[in-house]
């Protein structure tokens, strides 16, 4: 075991890992931080992005040890203190696009992460940049819509279907 | 998985010293490594981390030739090999952005899956292949599927590209993977063509050389025409038969060179 020091949504956090422990693990099961989910476990789905040092990676397929001393933002680092919700969580409350949930944490941190690198983009820069985010519910056209909108575009040029 | 220790040195030096215990191996961007560890397929003693060594990262170009080091992540040659726009195009296309933002070209190249990317590009360049004991030609290093002339704890400080005059990568995508179900890298050069296929091949990336001597004297989607790679010993799965990837491999060379030209 060692103990590991990082950055996590802003406050400082310790905790213990293995060699073995992925970064998924010591969010949800060392820091309690379960808003991160496990959807596949063997780096497919993205059920599980997070932010390390302001770049979405699968927390799935890194170890807890690689991210020590870095910054990691997750889900719960998303909506204020008051519970207001970013313009992409928004987005995606107002446009449907979640149904059941469980990937919404890792679409809503690609998502952040897209239009962090590319502010304006296409519905296929948006459909490109979610490859690696598995959805099996939504069909995927109302989170693209969402994340349109949430770019601050109008939403009314996307196929309805 | 199997638990094990983990070290990060800070400089190759220390990292080949880590690697001289015999149960140990080098960790990358862990994209291949973890998943294949979380099967038990591999059960190593120690992992030294690569990726808190600052000399194994960066992308440079110099005198036509362009250097990468071999923990350089697939994002940052996206964004960064300017001079090779191909390759950057190729990084850039590489499984997922999550997926980009660890992986690294050493790590590739050491795994040399048979459907992977950087192999054409490497072959296809006549890259050179720098390691922290010596530089292997690209044409010797692919020694066939997951094989490589790689010793025991060596390890990929960087590659060396030969910028070309014109190249392309058509990678033709196994749709659930998005690895290559078959890829061709063409690159040309003053002295000739080269093209290199992956994904379609029971023993790795390999080169066209029938291609590549029409290529050379006629660099254009039609001197291909004549050709028929041929189907033997090529990779037959529910994907696809060989004969099927053969035609792949026409099709995209035609495609690479229109893209080049
Ligand atoms: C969802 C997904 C999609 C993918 N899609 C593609 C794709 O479309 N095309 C493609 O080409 N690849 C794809 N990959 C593979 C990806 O590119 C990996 O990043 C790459 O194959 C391995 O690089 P790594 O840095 O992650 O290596 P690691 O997983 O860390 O290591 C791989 C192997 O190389 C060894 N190693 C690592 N670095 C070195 C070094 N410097 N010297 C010597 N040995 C070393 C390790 O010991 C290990 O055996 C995909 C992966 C995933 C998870
Ligand atoms: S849980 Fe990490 S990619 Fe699916
Ligand atoms: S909303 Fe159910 S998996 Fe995406």
């Amino acid at each position: 075991m060692t103990t590991l020091t990082m950055k996590v949504n802003g406050k400082t956090r310790t905790g213990d890992a293995e060699g073995r422990t992925l970064l998924v693990q010591f969010l949800r099961d060392e820091l309690e931080l379960t808003g991160t989910h496990v959807g596949c476990d063997t780096s497919q789905c993205g059920a599980c992005v997070v932010h390390v040092n302001g770049k979405p990676v699968k927390s799935c397929t890194m170890f807890a040890n690689e991210a020590d001393g870095a910054e990691i933002v997750t889900i719960e680092g998303q909506a204020a203190e008051d519970g207001t919700l970013t313009a992409v969580q928004q987005a995606f409350q107002d446009h449907h696009g979640l149904q059941c949930g469980f990937c919404t944490p890792g679409m809503v941190m690609s998502a952040t992460a897209l239009l962090k690198e590319n502010p304006k983009p296409t519905e296929a820069d948006i459909r490109h940049y979610l490859e690696g985010n598995i959805c099996r519910c939504t069909g995927y056209h109302n989170i693209i819509k969402a994340i349109y909108a949430a770019s601050g575009q109008d939403v009314s040029s996307i196929a309805a279907e | 998985m199997y638990n094990f220790e983990f070290v990060k040195p800070g400089s190759v030096a220390e990292a080949v010293a880590a690697l001289k215990d015999e149960e140990a191996q080098p960790l990358s961007g862990g994209q291949t490594l973890i998943p294949t560890m979380k099967q038990r397929l591999n059960m190593p003693g120690t992992l030294v981390s690569l990726t808190g060594i600052p000399e194994l990262v960066g992308v440079s170009a110099d005198g036509g030739t362009l250097t990468i080091g071999g923990a350089t992540t697939h994002a940052q040659v996206a964004a960064e090999a300017t001079a090779y726009p191909a390759l950057a195009a190729l990084a850039g296309n590489i499984g997922d952005p999550a997926v980009r933002n660890r992986g690294t070209i050493g790590g590739s190249l050491a795994n040399n899956d048979p459907a992977a990317c950087y192999p054409s590009a490497a072959l296809a360049s006549g890259a050179t292949i720098v390691t922290n004991v010596r530089e292997i030609a690209a044409d010797d290093y692919f020694q066939g599927m997951f094989t490589t002339a790689l010793d025991e704890g060596e390890i990929i400080t960087g590659v060396k590209f030969p910028t070309p005059e014109k190249a392309n990568y058509q990678k033709f995508e196994q749709p659930a993977s998005r690895f290559a179900l078959t890829g061709v890298f063409v690159a040309k050069y003053a002295d000739g063509v080269r093209v290199a296929v992956t994904g379609a091949s029971e023993e790795g990336v390999f080169r066209w050389t029938e291609a590549e001597a029409a290529l050379s004297s006629n660099f254009s989607a039609d001197a291909v025409d004549g050709l028929t790679a041929s189907a033997d010993g090529l990779i037959g799965d529910l994907h696809g038969t060989p004969e099927y990837r053969a035609n792949l491999i026409k099709v995209l060379t035609k495609r690479a060179v229109a893209a080049a030209a």
